[in-house]
């Protein structure tokens, strides 16, 4: 949430593989926490879709760069947040 | 504990829409505990809002206290230096904290953050149940602990009714019928010949029949 009120477009939260996690459940538990965050941001227009979950291994360099360009991607066609752009005005006012 | 869960974001922003400072005031208590107005949850509603009036270009000052309780007078205390700066105040409380908040400061207009649902237990996380609807004259004594007034849908003192099917309530096939739960515990506890003694027709004016109630102590009192 603080990363969407300071103006970022979108968020990813990079968990280990299901049934893999040194905290056991903890991913599974961030993942619901996630969906929970996105209905949030839906509910006050930023949008739920900016914010997602991937499960990726600590040693998968090259699925950590895959998921990175697949959320730059998403975010480039989703286009600013309307927080961003709000914090533009502001400055510019 | 009381189990509260937050009102939908639309109908809070609803209530300070026009205004441009507000206080948020969350309870370390029961509503801590079923996640809905602990310091998290002040946090997570002070972000949402601030993103909600940036985006139709509308600035909100918001200042975020969680108090330990907001049913004593103590601790509501704690505002009196600060609340008069506020053009209104959200309270993440149960209903009898927000209603208390009010009580005490009635210059600020308070409103709540949560809607108040019943007094429960955590089943599991994230699953709370209810349990006591404060009837004021318990009879969990006779009833092997488990509750008829709070856990069956028609509150029957001596049953089940008819609608109890294989356990389950008629009202939801999901909801397991009181009275069953209650045979079933007296067969454990090798009482069943306790349930056939009939219940006697209950006092209602204990409960919310004899409108709201009061309780005084004269010894604890100053």
């Amino acid at each position: 949430m603080e990363a969407f009120q300071k103006g970022a477009d979108g968020v990813y939260v990079a968990g280990c593989l299901e049934g893999e996690c040194h905290y056991l459940t903890g991913n599974l538990r961030a993942k619901k926490r996630v969906e929970y965050t996105k209905k949030l941001l839906d509910e006050i227009g930023v949008g739920g879709e900016r914010l997602e979950m991937y499960n990726i291994a600590a040693s998968d360099g090259p699925r950590f760069a895959e998921v990175a360009r697949e959320m730059h991607e998403k975010i480039k066609a989703l286009g600013p947040s309307p927080i961003r752009e709000a914090l533009h005005k502001k400055k510019a006012a | 504990m009381i189990v509260a869960e937050r009102k939908p974001i639309e109908e809070i922003i609803g209530f300070v829409q026009n205004c441009k400072k507000i206080l948020i005031v969350g309870c370390n208590e029961c509503v801590t505990v079923c996640y809905a107005g602990g310091k998290k949850e002040v946090g997570i509603l002070a972000s949402a809002l601030t993103m909600a009036f940036m985006k139709e270009g509308k600035e909100l000052e918001i200042k975020e206290v969680t108090l330990e309780r907001q049913c004593d007078p103590e601790y509501l205390e704690e505002l009196r230096g600060f609340i008069d700066e506020y053009e209104a105040v959200i309270s993440l409380a149960c209903g009898a904290g927000v209603q208390f908040l009010a009580e005490k400061y009635l210059e600020t207009p308070v409103f709540p953050g949560v809607n108040t649902l019943f007094m429960g237990v955590t089943e599991e996380r994230g699953v709370w149940s209810e349990r006591c609807q404060g009837c004021g004259q318990c009879i969990l004594g006779q009833t092997a602990g488990i509750c008829p007034i709070s856990r069956c849908a028609k509150r029957l003192l001596n049953g089940p009714c008819g609608g109890s099917t294989k356990g389950k309530c008629e009202i939801n096939p999901e909801l397991d019928c009181a009275w069953q739960l209650i045979i079933e515990r007296l067969k454990k506890l090798e009482r069943l010949d306790d349930y056939e003694t009939l219940i006697p027709i209950k006092d209602w004016s204990t409960e919310r029949a004899g409108g709201p109630r009061k309780l005084v102590r004269e010894d604890l009192q100053q």
